[in-house]
């Protein structure tokens, strides 16, 4: 009987085998397969964006796929002045708003998500909805009044108007992120640099603040981007002095009335992404942790 | 002598570790960090309260006020008033008031246009929040895949979530101009900003590009915490890959992918960007986001305080529905994963 199944074993083995392992092989080239189409799917546009930006403008609409014609021209229209484009403006301010919201909202933000992920009390699942329905918040509700209450400050054109705005949704997320980034830490540490005679103060500069930096460095850029990105806020609070980049792609100008110059367009865009791309690719791990430990754009 | 306490006598000795010490010490340990806490938050709670609160309940008031104007029967200029409701009215019932008389609004003003944009921002919504859960679904599962190069497919579904929706708007705008790139490749010759239905099947293939890298790596995120042996264990058994689907990840994937839904949902009933940059909000594609822009830009500010409010009801609504509804819990869903840890 033994001898029986046993060349019987050898009889299918190889034909279920070889099925298994084509299966299996088949699996494996599905999965390159989608995974393909994703990759395409995800970069071809932004790679049009950059062929467009090089590309000469007399050929805007030229279908080659690859780079051709090239040149700098567009990048040199992005930044000229002349037909009332102020990209360098722009980019300056968008950096100053950006940093300036991003610490805010870390300053406030460190020690609201320390109490809500170490400390027990009460109204901690109060506090959490409170934050979440912040950062749920829709912006343009804030706008209406903003826009009168900083009309008649004459705040219009300042960077705290917009700085003000862009802390609602900054600081719900920062804190969000924080959160569970800080119920992942090791908190013993803490407790034993209290045993070894730390205070509290100490323990937390000591031991806590170098073990968060990740995390809050993580939660920084985040917040940077939101921030970077807004555009609703921004088109109406601002004026051409405060003017932020997305404002400014979106309003871009060219010399011909009603021909909206492409290529100049797309070298500015490319100018404003490249950074942002290239800042997440280098912190991809971190930024994906951050991202879906906050569960919040 | 005897390992059970007497409450009585623990608490006259104050013998360490009886139950009602313990209590005690919880108690007192509670009440100081409530303290703590209470000075640790507080100061988020008061910032949140001015850059949000105070500007909603200024919003509020200003939508029960009258227009500052002509007083038909006097001749004389006054300064606005109490306006009752007339300000949700002239949105919710399209009503104008003409030198003093109430009448339906005309076809030209932002009033007629209330119902439309509410149509226009839930088929928004529906259609985005839809397309993005399905193939955000697929691409979560691809990624949750171990094969070579999988590096290089995880950094490419970060580019569109990094890149500024006003960039995305302006990138596909360019995209679908007559003579772009997407009537070239599928020959065609649409003018896709130019009526109704190119304009939105654009702006939601815009969103939908740009937010499914989003919504996959949240629900990523979801399928990594279920642990590999219970498929190993399904597959034993003899289980199809479509019931392991079914039975297995589905419901143990659900609830990150409620949170997901909600949380994209409610981000895109305040759609702004994309159709403002892509179509100005002609052709059909204005939001409500929109329509409160154009009314501030006419110098409306009651009314669009009313209808900001009214936004800002719409949006709360469908979370409140989608909470009791769908019983999700947001808070406990975000934040169940630290919480054996937490105390």
């Amino acid at each position: 009987m033994t001898t029986a199944t046993a060349t019987q074993d050898t009889k299918t083995a190889p034909h279920a085998k070889r099925r298994a392992r084509n299966s299996k092989r088949w699996g494996s080239a599905r999965t390159y397969i989608f995974a393909a189409v994703i990759v395409i799917w995800c970069l071809l546009p932004a790679y049009w964006m950059v062929v467009t930006a090089f590309r000469d403008v007399g050929f805007t609409y030229d279908a080659t796929p690859f780079f051709s014609h090239v040149t700098l021209d567009n990048f040199r229209a992005a930044f000229s002045t002349d037909t009332g484009n102020h990209l360098t403006r722009a980019l300056i301010n968008s950096l100053i708003v950006g940093v300036i919201t991003t610490i805010i909202s870390l300053l406030f933000g460190i020690f609201t998500s320390y109490a809500l992920a170490r400390l027990n009390f009460r109204a901690k699942y109060l506090v959490l909805g409170f934050i979440l329905a912040a950062s749920m918040f829709p912006g343009v509700a804030l706008v209406t009044p903003l826009f009168q209450l900083f009309t008649n400050l004459n705040w219009i054109g300042t960077y705290q108007a917009l700085i003000i705005p862009y802390i609602s949704f900054a600081l719900p997320l920062t804190i969000y992120i924080l959160v569970s980034f800080f119920r992942e830490m090791p908190w013993e540490l803490e407790e034993s640099a209290r045993i070894d005679g730390c205070t509290k103060g100490q323990a937390f500069r000591k031991i806590i603040m170098p073990l968060a930096a990740p995390g809050i460095f993580t939660t920084a850029i985040l917040a940077f981007i939101s921030s970077w990105n807004e555009f609703l806020i921004a088109s109406q609070l601002s004026n051409a002095q405060t003017q932020t980049v997305t404002v400014a792609i979106a309003s871009f100008t060219g010399s011909q009335p009603h021909q909206e110059p492409y290529t100049a367009v797309m070298a500015a865009a490319t100018i404003v992404t490249i950074p942002l791309v290239i800042m997440v690719l280098v912190f991809q791990r971190q930024i994906v942790a951050g991202l879906t430990a906050g569960a919040v754009k | 002598m005897s390992t059970e306490p007497q409450p009585g006598l623990a608490a006259k000795t104050d013998q360490p570790g009886s139950g009602h010490d313990e209590k005690k010490v919880a108690h007192r340990k509670e009440a100081t960090q409530g303290r703590a806490a209470s000075m640790l938050i507080a100061p988020t709670i008061i910032v949140l309260s001015i850059v949000i609160l105070y500007p909603v309940v200024l919003a509020v008031i200003q939508s029960f006020q009258k227009d500052a104007g002509l007083d038909p029967k006097t001749g004389l200029f006054v300064a606005g008033g109490f306006a009752g409701f007339s300000n949700y009215t002239h949105w919710i019932l399209q009503q104008c008031t003409a030198s003093g008389v109430t009448v339906p609004c005309p076809p030209g003003n932002l009033g007629a246009q209330f119902w439309s944009s509410i149509g226009t921002t839930f088929f928004f919504a529906v259609a985005t929040v839809i397309l993005e859960t399905a193939l955000g679904f697929g691409m979560a599962v691809i990624m949750a895949r171990t094969f070579r190069g999988r590096g290089l497919l995880r950094a490419s579904v970060l580019v569109p979530w990094a890149i500024p929706t006003a960039v995305t708007a302006k990138l596909w705008f360019f995209i679908f101009a007559f003579e772009g790139i997407a009537n070239k490749i599928f020959g065609t010759s649409i003018l896709w900003t130019g009526s109704a239905n190119p304009a939105r099947a654009g702006i939601i293939i815009a969103d939908v590009w740009k937010t499914t890298p989003f919504m996959a790596l949240l629900i990523l995120a979801g399928l990594q915490i279920i642990p590999g042996d219970v498929y190993e264990a399904a597959k034993v058994d003899g289980v199809t890959a479509w019931q392991r689907f079914v039975h297995i990840t589905l419901p143990l994937v659900k609830p990150a992918l409620l949170v997901a839904i909600l949380f994209r949902t409610l981000d895109a009933l305040r759609m702004y960007d994309l159709p403002q940059i892509m179509t100005g909000g002609a052709n059909n594609t204005t939001t409500l986001s929109i329509l409160v822009v154009q009314e501030i830009r006419q110098g409306k500010f009651n009314s669009a305080s009313a209808l900001s409010t009214i936004t800002f009801i719409v949006i709360f609504l469908v979370a409140l529905i989608f909470v009791k509804f769908l019983g999700i819990n947001a808070v406990e869903t975000t934040t169940v994963s630290g919480k054996g840890k937490a105390k």
